[in-house]
Formats: C-alpha cells, structure tokens, sequence
C-alpha cells in the first residue's frame, strides 16, 4: 500500500488528539475528543471547524473567464459561462452515458475559473481536464491548505480575523489580504449550515486553525460528522449517492442543470452524455434518489435493499447512504428507489439483518438549511 | 467480574449472568444509537449472534458467552442506548443470560488478565 498523504494540518490533527483514518489516499482524522455525536451536535449550535485539505483546488485559465467557463461546459451540464464574477455554482463531469464522474464547485473568480473536486477523483478529473480542455491552462493547487469552517457562529468568528467575510452571501467567493497570507474564502460548505471554505498557503494553514480554534465556539470536526452533517442536509456523497451508474436526473440533482444548457437554452447540450440526460429531463427516469426515513431506530446503512411489501420478492431500491441523524435524533437515509415508488410519504421497507422494517420517502434535507441568502 | 475476548464482561448474579460490553469496547465503537436486543426466553448458544450494537460508525455484533436461557433484556437501552457510553460496566449492562453450562467461565479472563489482552 502507497505511503498515506497528509494534509499540512496533520500534526495539529494529531496534537488534538484525532483519531486517524485512510481516506482517500489521506491520513485524515475521523474524530476528535468529542467523538462524532458531540462534534455534528456542536457545529449546529455553534461551529465547527474541518480539514478538507485533501480535496483538489485547480484553476482554469483562459484568454478571460469565458473562455474557461465555455470550454469547460463542454464537460459539465451546468451554465458556467452565466455565472457571475465572484459567485460559485455547484455542478459534475458527466461521461457519455450520462452517469457521474464527480462532483464540485465551480467558482467565478474574475480572470479565471476555480473549481474544487473531490480527493478520491482529484487524478482522474484532472486527467480529464487535461485531455479535453484545449487552449485552458489548468493548473492543480499543491501549495495551498482548504478549511471549512461552518455553523451559526462561524460568521462572527471569521469576521473577527477576516473582516469582510461577514458582508458575503451563501455561495459568494472572495479574496481577502489577512495575517495568514491571501486566503480565496466562499460562503459554502457541505454541512447545511452557513459557513465558508477557505483557502489559504499551505505554510500559515495551522496558524489560521490554530486562530479559529481559539474562539471558544469552534471544535476541530472529523470526517465522521462531516458525513452525518452532509446527510441530514440531503447533500451527495460521489462513490456512494453519485456514480457512473447514475444520471444528474435520476439523482435528483436537475436544480443544477440551469436552463441555458437544456433542450431551447441558449447553449443546449453539448456536454458528455447530453442525449441521456436531456431525453430525460424531457421523459422523466425510472428510478430516482430519495429521502428516506426509518420508523425506529434502527440505522439503514448503505447496500440495505428497500421493498415495497413485507413480503415482496424483488426489491424496488437501495439506500446507497444511512446513518443515525444526530440533530433529528432518528436514522436517516437516502438512496434509489423505482420511480413509482419515490413520491414523499411512501411507505416502504428496508431489510436490515433479515428482518423487513418500515421506511418512509421523505423530503430532503432532513434539517432546514441554514445559509445566508 | 470475567471477560471475553469479544469484549463482554460477565457479572454472576445469583443464577443468572450479566452481561455487558466493557469500557473499552465503548469506546471504540463510539456513540452508540440503537441496540437491538434478543427476546426474552431465546434459548441461546455459545457464540450465536444475540445482540447488535450500531454505533455512529458502524454495526456489531454481541456473542452469546454460554450457552443458556436470555432471561432479562435491558429495556432501557431502547430508547437511551448512550447508557452503553455512560456507563458501560452498570446502567449499560444489555442482557442476563440463564447458563446451561457455566464450564466455559473459567476460561474467561479476570481484569487483570482483560486489562493486559487491551493495553
């Protein structure tokens, strides 16, 4: 097994005392003292602060940022060329079949495109990039740390060392000139809380850490939060709700296919796969993501398979990601089911170690978001 | 009070056996959210599957340590199975087992020798 990466923030992650994990070719911490329950608690009712250094921040540069935008719509269904200067979209490569390759952000930053994708896909989108964007100089980030700071707190925290931070809305990016060197800031995260991402030079990251976790509001959040945080707010995570094996339409993900690139928009298709997902944003799909909630308390993890009898045979579904939800205090799930059977309230059951229990199609998030619009 | 390798202590009550996951077999499964328990009256054997634990991270499996009769299920587990991280070696105990055969006890380790097999 290759020798595990580590973020610039790994010997602060191991000076408060996380437990560490491989993810992603990372060492990466899943949890600190507080132990999951406490951190997801904690970054609802104040904040949380996350290494997400593993992911991948690239710039794309063209003769201007429309050039990068449109040449990067050629593999990502999403209006990039109409976003505006300073705000940041969420999208994903598609390949021919329509299915999923990754998901990211893509932010407008004036003369050029920034995007952040995911550290498990970080080599093959970059290879992708490569291939496919002629004429945009694609540059990876390697000298640069990424942390999130997210929760109801995390505005007055941040403003108190960033000022300005507070003045941006959910989904806003922003330079800012700070005693931690230019940090590249967007009002965003993955958690349903308002919060931000932050870029910043790899040699001053601990620094910054180090100044946020001296607010008493914030506690250093491990992977393990993180993804009971991004499951009550009913956000994807690709390799497990998002895959080549799924479509943007049938992952419930159309809200990010903006009108310009559909069937009449003004730069309709034109991205991998465009025939699959335009006949289906027109013809619908057969089988969908959905919001699912247990009705005890037993969790329906990931691979549970979903019927719509007690004693149906074939099942009509599959969570692809479950857990216990601590804010809602109840398990929560998401996953595919056939079309049919996706309408909120359906009553289904998941079959956990033999035994059929009920599960019910809810909407998603399972807990309001929380973003300054 | 014995232990097994699977990290259950056993408490002999009379003629019954307690039993519980220890200290450090909470901590490392982490909050604990649901605990599926046997019925009572399950005639069980050693080493069936009687109870799973979901923590945050995952699922696990509970052994029977003997053979015997699951007599009394700790009810209260349901609805707070976080008993198990309060306080694994008292509140948080899961089940009482009536033992068939109790010859397997003295293979079970005492504290000294449980402390020794975690550290």
């Amino acid at each position: 097994m290759a020798e595990l990466r580590r973020t610039p923030l790994h010997a602060l992650h191991l000076e408060l005392g996380a437990k560490m994990v491989p993810f992603a070719g990372y060492d990466m911490p899943v949890q600190y003292g507080l132990g999951v329950m406490k951190e997801h608690l904690h970054t609802r009712a104040a904040a949380g602060l996350f290494d997400v250094s593993h992911m991948g921040q690239v710039i794309l540069r063209g003769a201007d940022y429309k050039a990068a935008a449109l040449a990067m719509e050629a593999l990502v269904p999403v209006d990039i060329a109409g976003l505006g200067e300073n705000r940041q979209r969420y999208g994903f490569f598609t390949d021919a079949k329509g299915g999923i390759l990754d998901d990211l952000m893509l932010a407008n930053r004036g003369d050029h495109l920034l995007v952040v994708i995911n550290a498990g896909c970080k080599e093959a989108d970059l290879a992708h990039m490569r291939e496919s964007l002629a004429g945009v100089e694609i540059d990876a980030i390697s000298d640069r740390a990424l942390l999130a700071l997210q929760g109801p707190s995390a505005e007055a925290v941040l403003e108190a060392l960033v000022p300005g931070v507070a003045a941006m809305r959910f989904m806003d990016v922003a330079s800012f000139e700070s005693d931690f060197g230019e940090l590249w800031v967007s009002r965003s995260g993955y958690t349903g809380e308002d919060g931000y991402e932050i870029s910043v030079p790899e040699d001053r990251a601990e620094a910054l850490a180090r100044a946020l976790l001296a607010s008493p509001e914030v506690e250093p959040i491990g992977l393990g939060a993180r993804d009971s945080l991004r499951l009550e707010a009913g956000l994807c995570l690709y390799g497990h709700d998002l895959s080549t094996d799924t479509t943007p339409v049938e992952a419930a993900l159309t809200w990010a296919i903006q009108k310009a690139r559909r069937t009449g928009g003004a730069r309709e298709g034109g991205f991998p796969g465009a025939e699959v997902i335009l006949a289906q944003l027109a013809n619908g799909v057969l089988r969908k993501r959905v919001g699912l909630l247990p009705e005890g308390r037993a969790p329906m993890r990931e691979g549970t398979q979903l019927f719509a009898g007690e004693t149906d045979e074939a099942a009509i579904g599959e969570v692809t990601s479950g857990a216990f939800g601590p804010t809602l205090g109840a398990p929560v799930s998401m996953g595919y089911v056939d079309i049919d059977q996706a309408g909120d309230g359906t009553a289904l059951f998941g079959e956990v170690r033999g035994k059929r229990l009920p599960v019910r199609v809810a909407p998603m998030p399972f807990v309001a978001a929380n973003f300054k619009r | 009070m014995k232990y097994t390798e699977e990290h259950e202590w056993l408490l002999e009550e009379g003629e019954l056996i307690v039993v519980g996951i220890t200290e450090h077999a909470a901590e490392q499964l982490g909050d604990i959210v649901f605990v599926e328990l046997p019925e009572v009256g399950t005639e069980v054997s050693k080493d069936d599957e009687v109870v799973v634990i979901e923590s945050v991270k995952a699922a696990s499996d509970i052994l029977a340590p003997l053979d015997g009769e699951i007599v009394e299920v700790n009810e209260a587990l349901t609805d707070n199975p976080a008993l198990i991280n309060e306080d694994a070696a008292g509140t948080g105990w899961i089940f009482k087992i009536k033992p068939s055969d109790l010859s397997p006890m003295d293979d079970y380790m005492d504290e000294a020798k449980y402390n020794d097999f975690i550290a």
